[in-house]
C-alpha cells in the first residue's frame, strides 16, 4: 500500500516534449511508472521513445488511454491553465512541478481544481514516488527503497537528503510527497498526514516544514488530535531573517509569523519528535517503527 | 520585489486614487524647487525600502520651500536600516482629521488575496491585529469574479458611517484592487487613508510588493526595480540567475535547493559557526553558475571558509565539480574550502576534484563541521 499513487497510476506527462519534461518522462519509464500518454498542443500524433502516444490536448490523451494522474512540465505563465486543463479533463491527481508558478494564478487555479473534484500537489514541487511501484515527478528513484515510513515535506533536496540517510540506515519509505514551496499549493501537510494515518504500509511519518505560514503548526494540531502513528518533524529556516524570500516563495517570515521557533514549539506541544538537523530523522524513526 | 512609496503612488494615481501631489528630489535644491512649485507645506520622505522611516528621522513635515531644502540636506545620503537614502518623496502636507488603513494580502490559508481594513490607520496593522483585532475587517476576494461591489461597500461602511466617504472608500478599494492584480501584487495598501477636513478621502501613503515571479510578463513592472537600493552581492546574484542574500556570518554557503540550503544553514549553526549567506545555485547546474556562485561568496571580505553542499538529483555533481576547478583557475582561493556531493555522477566528480588538489566528503555533517572548524581558524 501507499499514497496517492501506485501500480494502478496512469500516468500523463504534460510537456512532454520539452527539455524537462522529455528528460524526466524517460526517467520515470525506466523506473516503471506507467506513462500512457504526454501532451504537447501541436505534437499530437508524434510516439515519444517509440511507445508513448503524444496528444495536442489533455481531454483527448484521458479519452484514449484513460490516465488518471498528470505531471505537469510546462514553463510558469502557461503552468496555470495548464493544471485547469487537466482538472477539467477529468484527472483525478494532478501534479504540477512548474517552479515560477505566479501567486495569483494559483487563486485561480485552486478553487477551479477543487470544484473539479481533483488532486492537486504543488506546484514547485519534486513530486512523488512509491518506491518500487510508481515515480511521479523527479525523485530520483535510486535513494529510496520501499518501507514503513511516509515522508512529506515543502522542500526538493533536503527531502533527498533525509530520504537518503533513511536508506542507508536499512529504513524504506512507504510513499514520499513534496508539496512544494510557494505559498498557495494544491495539497498541505495535513492533507498528506491523513492519508498516511490511514494506510496500512506506513507506520511513521517525516515531516520537512520550513519557515512561512502556518501550515506546520495546523498540522501539528491534526497530529495531536486526529493521528495514532508517530510523527517526527524539522524545520528549515532556524537562521534565516526576517522578511527574506529563502529561495522558495513560501519560505518567508512576514513580521513576526511563521518563524521555526513556532513551528518547533508546536511539534513540541503535539508530542512529535522533534529533529534538530535532518541526520536526527534516522534515530527518531528507529526508535518509532 | 518591493517598489518605493513614489512608485506606488504613481500607479495608484495612474488608476484614479486620490494621492496628493508631489515629485522626487535627489538634491536639495530640487526639494526646495519642488517645493516652491506646491506652493503649500511639504512632507519631505526618505525613499528606502524599509519600514520605521518616520522613526528613524527620515520623514519630516516642513512649512516652507527653504525648511524643505535643509530638511532634505539631512535626509538625503542618511543610513536608514544599513541602506543609504538616495531620493526624497517631496509631497504636499495633508491636513488630517482620521486616518484608516485599508491593504490587501495575499492570505495563504484563504488561498485568495484578502483585505484588512481598519478606521485605526496611521500606525503598525500588525499591532493592531494583535491588540484589537475587533478593528480590522476581513475581506477574502475571489480572483476569478473581483472585488464586488457590495464587498467594497461592506468594507466602505465598516471605516466610515457618512454614505459619501462610505462609497469614495468602496471607490479606492476597487481601485487599489485593480491596482494590485493589475501589477501583480502580494501586497498592496494604503497607510493612511486619510479624511481631510473637508471630508474628502486622500492617500498619503502607498505601499506595493510584487511577486518576483510576475515580473516576466510585466515588464514594466520589472522595469520599476531600483538596484541603487539593494545590496550590490544581491544583485550580482540575481542577473546570474542565483537566489542570494547575505548575512553576518564567516562560513559562505553554496548548496542546491532552498530547503537544503537553509537546513545547511541551520547546520553550520547547530555545529557552532555562523553562515555568511543563503545560496541556491537552483535545480539545473551548469558549471557557469558555479562560477558566478564562488565569485559572489568571495567578494564578501567576511568569508573564512566555504563550504559546497550539493545533493545531486537533476544537478550534476560534475557539473559542480567543473565549475569550482574553472572558477579557482582564474581566481585562486585565499580562504579554505570543503566540499560535500553526493548523487548523480559523484563517481565523475569526486575525481575531477581529486585530480585538481581537492578532496570531497559524501557526508553533509561531516563536511559542515570541518567548514565551520576552518572558519574558526582550526585545522581541516
Amino acid at each position: 500500500m501507499s499514497i496517492f499513487i501506485d501500480n494502478s497510476t496512469k500516468l500523463l506527462v504534460q510537456g512532454i516534449t520539452g527539455r524537462d519534461g522529455s528528460f524526466h518522462a524517460k526517467q520515470m519509464l525506466e523506473y516503471g511508472t506507467n506513462v500512457v500518454a504526454g501532451v504537447t498542443p501541436g505534437k499530437g500524433g508524434q510516439m515519444f521513445e517509440g511507445k508513448v502516444p503524444v496528444f495536442d490536448t489533455v481531454a483527448d490523451a484521458v479519452k484514449a488511454t484513460g490516465a488518471n494522474t498528470s505531471v505537469i512540465y510546462v514553463p510558469p505563465m502557461y503552468a496555470a491553465d495548464a493544471m485547469m486543463e487537466a482538472a477539467a479533463a477529468g484527472v483525478a491527481l494532478i501534479v504540477c512541478i512548474t517552479e515560477g508558478v505566479p501567486v495569483l494564478d494559483m487563486t485561480r487555479v485552486y478553487p477551479f481544481v477543487k470544484e473539479h473534484g481533483a488532486r492537486l500537489i504543488g506546484p514547485n514541487c519534486p513530486g512523488l514516488i512509491t518506491p518500487g511501484a510508481s515515480k511521479v515527478g523527479i525523485i530520483p528513484g535510486r535513494i529510496c527503497t520501499p518501507g514503513p515510513v511516509g515522508v512529506v515535506s515543502r522542500s526538493g533536496t533536503l527531502t533527498y537528503e533525509v530520504v537518503y540517510q533513511l536508506t542507508r540506515a536499512g529504513i524504506g519509505q512507504s510513499t514520499c510527497v513534496g508539496i512544494g514551496g510557494d505559498p498557495i499549493n494544491g495539497t498541505n501537510f495535513i492533507d498528506c498526514l491523513a492519508a498516511f494515518e490511514a494506510d496500512p504500509q506506513t507506520k511513521a511519518v517525516a515531516m520537512m516544514g520550513e519557515i512561512g505560514g502556518t501550515d506546520e503548526q495546523e498540522a501539528a494540531e491534526f497530529v495531536r488530535t486526529k493521528m495514532k502513528k508517530p510523527v517526527v518533524g524539522f524545520i528549515a529556516g532556524q537562521t534565516a531573517p526576517p522578511g527574506r524570500r529563502m529561495g522558495h516563495a513560501g519560505a518567508i517570515i512576514s513580521g513576526s509569523s511563521g518563524t521555526a521557533a513556532e513551528k518547533i514549539a508546536a511539534f513540541e506541544a503535539a508530542g512529535m519528535g522533534v529533529a534538530k538537523r535532518p541526520l536526527d530523522f534516522v534515530e527518531l524513526l528507529k526508535a518509532r517503527v | 520585489m518591493n517598489l518605493h512609496e513614489y512608485q506606488a503612488k504613481e500607479l495608484l494615481r495612474a488608476i484614479g486614487v486620490p494621492i496628493p501631489p508631489g515629485d522626487i528630489a535627489t538634491t536639495p535644491d530640487e526639494a526646495e524647487a519642488i517645493a516652491t512649485r506646491l506652493g503649500t507645506a511639504v512632507m519631505v520622505k526618505a525613499q528606502v525600502h524599509a519600514g520605521g522611516r518616520g522613526k528613524a528621522g527620515g520623514v519630516k513635515y516642513c512649512p516652507t520651500p527653504a525648511v524643505a531644502r535643509e530638511k532634505a540636506q539631512a535626509i538625503l545620503g542618511m543610513d536608514i536600516k544599513g541602506l543609504t537614502v538616495e531620493k526624497v518623496l517631496v509631497t504636499t502636507a495633508a491636513d488630517i482629521a482620521s486616518e484608516a488603513y485599508v491593504g490587501i494580502i495575499v492570505d495563504r490559508a484563504r488561498k485568495a488575496p484578502v483585505f484588512m481594513v481598519s478606521a485605526a490607520g496611521g500606525i503598525d496593522i500588525e499591532e493592531v491585529a494583535a491588540t484589537t483585532p475587533e478593528k480590522i475587517m476581513y475581506e477574502a476576494v475571489d480572483t476569478r469574479y473581483g472585488l464586488l461591489p457590495f464587498q467594497a461597500m461592506q468594507m466602505g461602511f465598516f471605516l466610515y458611517k457618512d454614505v459619501k466617504l462610505a462609497r469614495q472608500a468602496a471607490a479606492i478599494m476597487t481601485q487599489l484592487y485593480d491596482a494590485f492584480m493589475e501589477a501583480g501584487c502580494s501586497l498592496a495598501e494604503i497607510n493612511p487613508l486619510v479624511v481631510t477636513p473637508t471630508n474628502e478621502l486622500i492617500a498619503v501613503d502607498g505601499k506595493m510588493v510584487i511577486d518576483d515571479n510576475e515580473l516576466d510578463r510585466k515588464p514594466s513592472i520589472a522595469a520599476l526595480r531600483d538596484e541603487s537600493s539593494e545590496a550590490p552581492s544581491e544583485v550580482d546574484a540575481r542577473n546570474a540567475n542565483l537566489t542570494f542574500i547575505k548575512l553576518d556570518g564567516n562560513v559562505g554557503c553554496c548548496v542546491n535547493g532552498a530547503g537544503l540550503a537553509m537546513a545547511t544553514m541551520d547546520l553550520v549553526k547547530y555545529y557552532g559557526g555562523e553562515p555568511a549567506n543563503f545560496l541556491d545555485i537552483g535545480g539545473s547546474s551548469n558549471p557557469e553558475k558555479v562560477v558566478n556562485a564562488l565569485r559572489i561568496i568571495t567578494a564578501d571580505p567576511n568569508v573564512k571558509a566555504i563550504l559546497f553542499n550539493i545533493f545531486g538529483g537533476i544537478t550534476r555533481t560534475d557539473d559542480v565539480a567543473n565549475g569550482i576547478v574553472t572558477a579557482t583557475k582564474q581566481s585562486p582561493l585565499k580562504v579554505p574550502i570543503v566540499i560535500r556531493l553526493t548523487g548523480t555522477n559523484e563517481e565523475i566528480a569526486v575525481k575531477i576534484l581529486q585530480e585538481n588538489g581537492f578532496s570531497a566528503s559524501s557526508d553533509m555533517d561531516e563536511a559542515v563541521q570541518r567548514a565551520v572548524a576552518l572558519a574558526k581558524g582550526g585545522a581541516a
